[in-house]
């Protein structure tokens, strides 16, 4: 599975060809603009901070397939100035992230990391990186608290559960018009925190809640309780391997309210596991749809046999954002910081800039939905 | 309080179906303990790959829910042996590759149970990473069916579409609840009555009472606890159809905290007890299911363990406190 630039390179030349140049106007621009002549450099790498095994291993690899897609366009582009990416398999674990932290800090020719991708590693992982300096973008943890760190080094390319929580919020109260909405959380950072701010917009409508733990496989009791509250729309905090099997035993148990869960459960895995019974789901993410941008839909499809998933693209712009930075002659970790904090860009998600505490500025979120076992695009969601 | 009360029907019945898988589960840490005071921490992994074995034939037949009822039954049978076999070879395996030559050597318990902790990591991991296994043979592209996502939940497509059959107390109970609840007593009676009544089960009574006084009685000790693995690994296998019925995914790593469960309602009926087995189930997916709705879910296993320990301060050996060897004929 593990995409080697000897192979990659023609398919790429093939997809670059097709697709004339670069990705899109903007990136072009920032590398002309960057150095006027492609830059140079020796031993320089980035690192992929994730999971890529593990139970929730698929939102990791969407990630490094993105990143890796940008390193090898660039490295095909820049014959002189090769960049490798290097990868930290968490595997989503907070306790292993404290140790490939240090181990990736260690290494002086990472200057930086598209990461790390979950909140709760995020958390462990982010005081060591901003100790030593090296540059972060995540393209995926969306925990608002990892911002409010006050590390220099920590940057987030997708908007954050503070405008993903409210979505969902809106998307129960506009758009279902639901009159009970029941709020599962899986005590994560991550699940948690969007089950709070659920729970806060949607006061009156909260008609109970539940917590459950990830790993767990019986959630008959939660099934109970939601049943005997009469609600009808459930939001799941949480990732796709549980929503998969909550989902699944809420149809057995002939509840039929909508199932509105976030990014992380946006992953062809949820539809795995549930089956059917995934049919209807909303599914919200601070994420471009798919389709959103068809050249680098085809240049990922054309490198990886798969059409890109849930943050591939925000991975994409992320580690693109770095390598303009390397183009320029930020090849060390102090400079490339530099460069990040200031950098103004457009990307193929959104325009890129990020505000003082590392959050980009423009953000959006979309609804996707559970359609004949495929998860296509609804809308975005407007909140006021 | 009310909630516990206005949904107690439903409670003890999705209590008592999960109960009955952790009941079977059991049965074969109750078994291996029993005749050789060890615990067999792999069992887990004979319960999972015994639920691969259920998914891969419903996977290789392909059959669509809503199938004629002899088509169902058949598909469900064939599920079922190929469970039962999985599960008892991997068990027969494990005997051979972790214990054998351990039991052979009188070596302390402790490096069997080590032993026991490697060869489930082994296993898990080995059904964790079965895509790349197939990869080393040329088979990745032939087996997609059955080595895709290797790291993520698998569904079973269940032939049986789940039915209400009768409703109780504002819950309806369907025939895959009551599928489970039967096949998990009647299963326990007659592995009862074979420990009880045939020449194997008596061997395995004698030495579980006093091995070497059985081996001098003419007993082959070898053969006794093959046979214990064995059965052991039938009933997980069974155990594993009934769980995929009822819950519908398994994962490389779903034994685990399976193994964690069933090894309580082992300890909970009493070790080394087949009858306490299935009670330790039944007691432990009751107060899982009652404490989540008294307190919340993330209370449960608190509340599970609590009673554990609970239960053990009273009664030290479990609830009914036999041991196998003891068990009269």
């Amino acid at each position: 599975m593990r995409f080697s630039v000897k192979t990659g390179a023609p398919l790429l030349a093939m997809a670059l060809a097709l697709t004339a140049c670069g990705t899109s106007g903007g990136d072009d621009d920032e590398a002309s603009g960057g150095g006027g002549e492609a830059g140079t450099c020796e031993d320089v790498a980035l690192g992929f901070f994730g999971a890529l095994t593990g139970s929730n291993a698929n939102l990791g690899i969407n990630i490094r397939n993105g990143a890796q897609l940008a390193v090898d366009q660039f490295n095909e582009e820049n014959a002189d100035c090769q960049v490798t990416l290097e990868e930290y398999d968490s595997q989503g674990d907070p306790n292993q992230a404290t140790g490939l932290a240090t181990q990736a800090i260690g290494d002086d020719t990472v200057i930086g990391i598209v990461g790390p991708a979950f909140s709760g590693e995020s958390e462990t992982a982010g005081p060591i990186f901003s100790e030593a300096g090296l540059p972060t973008i995540t393209a995926s943890a969306t925990n608002p608290a990892l911002s409010e760190n006050g590390w220099d080094t920590f940057h987030r390319i997708l908007g954050n559960d503070d405008s993903q929580g409210p979505a969902a919020s809106a998307y129960i109260s506009d758009v279902l018009q639901s009159e009970g909405v029941f709020v599962v959380d899986d005590a994560t950072a991550y699940g948690k925190g969007l089950a709070d701010i659920v729970t806060e917009d949607l006061a009156d409508a909260v008609v109970g809640e539940d917590t459950i733990q990830t790993g767990q496989t019986d959630f008959s009791a939660t099934v109970t309780a939601i049943r005997s509250s009469g609600a009808d729309a459930v939001f799941f905090g949480g990732y796709y391997p549980e929503a998969g099997l909550l989902v699944q035993q809420l149809r057995g148990g002939g509840v039929d309210a909508t199932f509105v869960a976030p990014d992380g459960v946006n992953d062809p895995g949820f539809i795995e596991a549930a089956g059917d019974a995934a049919e209807g789901a909303i599914l919200t993410c601070p994420c471009l749809p798919p389709e959103g941008n068809q050249e680098f839909a085809d240049a990922y499809q054309e490198a990886f046999d798969t059409a890109p998933k849930t943050y591939s693209a925000e991975a994409y712009d992320a580690a693109n954002v770095f390598l303009e930075g390397i183009l320029d002659g930020n090849t060390d970790r102090e400079s490339l910081l530099e460069w990040v904090n200031d950098y103004e860009g457009d990307g193929i998600t959104k325009s890129v800039a990020f505000g003082e505490s590392g959050e980009v500025e423009n953000v959006a979120v979309f609804a996707f939905k559970v359609e004949n076992g495929e998860i296509v695009s609804d809308r975005e969601i407007e909140t006021d | 309080m009310s909630f516990l009360i206005d949904n107690f029907v439903e409670l003890t019945v999705t209590g008592l179906v999960l109960g009955a898988v952790y009941g079977l589960v059991a049965l074969g840490y109750t078994l291996v303990y029993g005749v050789l005071q060890l615990i067999n921490f792999a069992h887990s992994e004979v319960w999972m790959f015994g639920s691969f074995a259920a998914v891969w034939v419903t996977v290789a037949l392909g059959v669509a829910p809503g199938s004629a009822l002899p088509v169902v039954i058949g598909v469900l049978l064939l599920a079922l042996l190929a469970a039962m076999t999985v599960s008892g070879g991997v068990a027969l395996l494990l005997e051979r590759v972790a214990y054998r030559r351990l039991i052979r050597l009188d070596a302390p318990k402790l490096v069997a149970l080590i032993s026991a902790i490697g060869a489930s990591f082994a296993l898990a991991e080995l059904m964790g990473l079965r895509d790349r296994v197939a990869g080393w043979f040329g088979l990745r592209d032939t087996l997609d069916p059955y080595v895709r996502s290797a790291r993520d939940n698998t569904r079973f497509q269940n032939p049986l579409e789940t039915e209400g059959v009768f409703t109780v107390g504002g819950y309806t109970v369907s025939n895959v609840d009551i599928i489970i609840i039967v096949s998990a007593v009647l299963m326990m009676v007659a592995l009862d009555q074979f420990i009880r009544r045939t020449r194997t089960g008596r061997g395995i009574r004698a030495v579980a009472q006093d091995s070497e006084a059985a081996a001098l009685m003419g007993v082959n000790r070898n053969r006794i606890i093959r046979a214990t693995f064995l059965v052991g690994g039938i009933m997980a296998g069974a155990a594993a159809l009934l769980y995929l019925m009822r819950f519908g995914v398994t994962r490389w790593n779903a034994g685990f905290l399976l193994g964690v469960k069933a090894f309580t309602a082992a300890v909970l009926g009493g070790i080394g007890n087949v009858r306490g087995a299935l009670l330790g189930g039944f007691v432990l997916g009751l107060a899982e299911n009652y404490g989540s709705a008294l307190i919340g879910s993330e209370w449960r296993d608190v509340v599970a363990f609590l009673l554990l320990v609970v239960i053990l301060l009273f009664r030290p050996t479990g609830l009914l406190g036999e041991s196998l060897g003891r068990a009269r004929a």
